[in-house]
């Protein structure tokens, strides 16, 4: 009697499935837990600058954002950089109602936390970006940050 | 036949997999790892009419950092390239020769190191409104960078860990002599509007 069954031929059985929905429903959670929904559509091109001394935002809640790059659709907004806020094209005269309106939202507490982030095409001009922080100092909204990505090849 | 008793049926759960799977599929395709990373800046209040006229500062306290609409820069009336800057600026924040083109240093009493030689620097950054945002990131980049290494130097020295480790594990008061000595002055000048949009 042979301990390892060699001549006994094997029954190609099949993987059972059955732990498929499992790992699918762990994957799933996963992704559900981590997604971060996109606030707003894009209407600017955006291609913020690489840095490396950079800071995370730690609560996404107390951030109010203000893109600023040139508009997707150049037939009909042109090539000259424009501001976005929340979904629509903004005026700079726009952005201290919208730092307000983002103020009033929140609890009084935690106002001074309040972060403006400013999500700027590299290839903007400053011209418009210091008009927006101009307009930032009127309200007081002197927390800011400059979004921007990574660079890897430090040196 | 009504009168037969109905077998309890299972659910299938075949279709569960497919059920996720798109569940799944949705998540993936709407999901976004990107965190909100940045070069954090504090602004300057706004301008008081009434404000009393600041004291003039010393030329040789005041490290100029210019910007024009050709991208180009001239750091203390000499043209430089993006990748010199911050060698240029450690060394007038530092001033360890005691130049006299560099700033002064006054005696300070600090937490930790006791009286303390402080450099009086500022730097002052003035853009055109032509001047690209990239580079005004990257300036910016620069200066914090020249900052952030010379913290590190004196911390490594003092504490023997770098400036980088006392603020990861939230050493206030530590962090705080550091800062004492080398405050972050970046100042910015309004800009000036010569090289047109």
């Amino acid at each position: 009697m042979s301990k390892f069954n060699k001549g006994k031929k094997r029954e190609g059985g099949s993987i059972s499935t059955a732990s498929l929905p499992d790992i699918v429903f762990m994957l799933l959670f996963f992704f559900m837990v981590t997604t971060v929904m996109r606030e707003v559509d894009l209407k600017v091109k955006l291609e913020t600058p690489e840095a490396t001394q950079i800071e995370k935002i730690e609560n996404k809640s107390l951030v109010s954002y203000i893109y600023i790059g040139e508009p997707y659709d150049s037939k009909k907004y042109g090539t000259s950089s424009r501001i976005q806020l929340n979904d629509q094209f903004a005026k700079v005269l726009d952005v201290g109602p919208y730092v307000e309106q983002k103020r009033s939202e929140v609890n009084e507490v935690l106002i001074p936390k309040l972060i403006t982030s400013m999500k700027v095409d590299e290839k903007t001009k400053m011209g418009i970006v210091t008009e927006v922080k101009q307009e930032l100092r009127k309200v007081q909204a002197l927390k800011i940050n400059y979004a921007t990505r990574e660079r890897l090849n430090s040196n | 036949m009504p009168s037969k008793r109905r077998e309890l049926q299972e659910i299938n759960a075949g279709s569960m997999a497919d059920i996720a799977f798109l569940l799944l599929v949705f998540f993936l395709v709407t999901t976004t790892m990107d965190s909100d990373w940045g070069l954090a800046r504090r602004l300057p209040p706004p301008l008081d009419i009434n404000q009393p006229e600041p004291p003039p500062i010393k030329d040789r306290n005041v490290f100029v950092v210019l910007a024009n609409a050709n991208d180009q820069l001239l750091v203390e009336g000499e043209i430089l390239e993006i990748n010199q800057l911050k060698e240029k600026a450690k060394e007038f924040i530092d001033n360890p020769n005691d130049i006299a083109d560099l700033p002064e240093k006054k005696i300070t009493k600090v937490k930790f190191f006791g009286n303390y030689p402080v450099s009086k620097q500022v730097i002052s950054l003035q853009n055109d409104n032509g001047t690209s945002y990239d580079l005004y990131i990257q300036v910016q980049n620069e200066l914090a960078a020249a900052y952030s290494e010379l913290r590190n130097k004196l911390a490594a020295e003092k504490f023997g860990v770098s400036y980088d480790y006392l603020v990861e594990s939230n050493d206030k008061p530590k962090i705080k002599a550091i800062r004492a000595i080398y405050p972050q002055r970046i100042s910015e000048a309004e800009p000036k509007n010569v090289g047109g949009q």
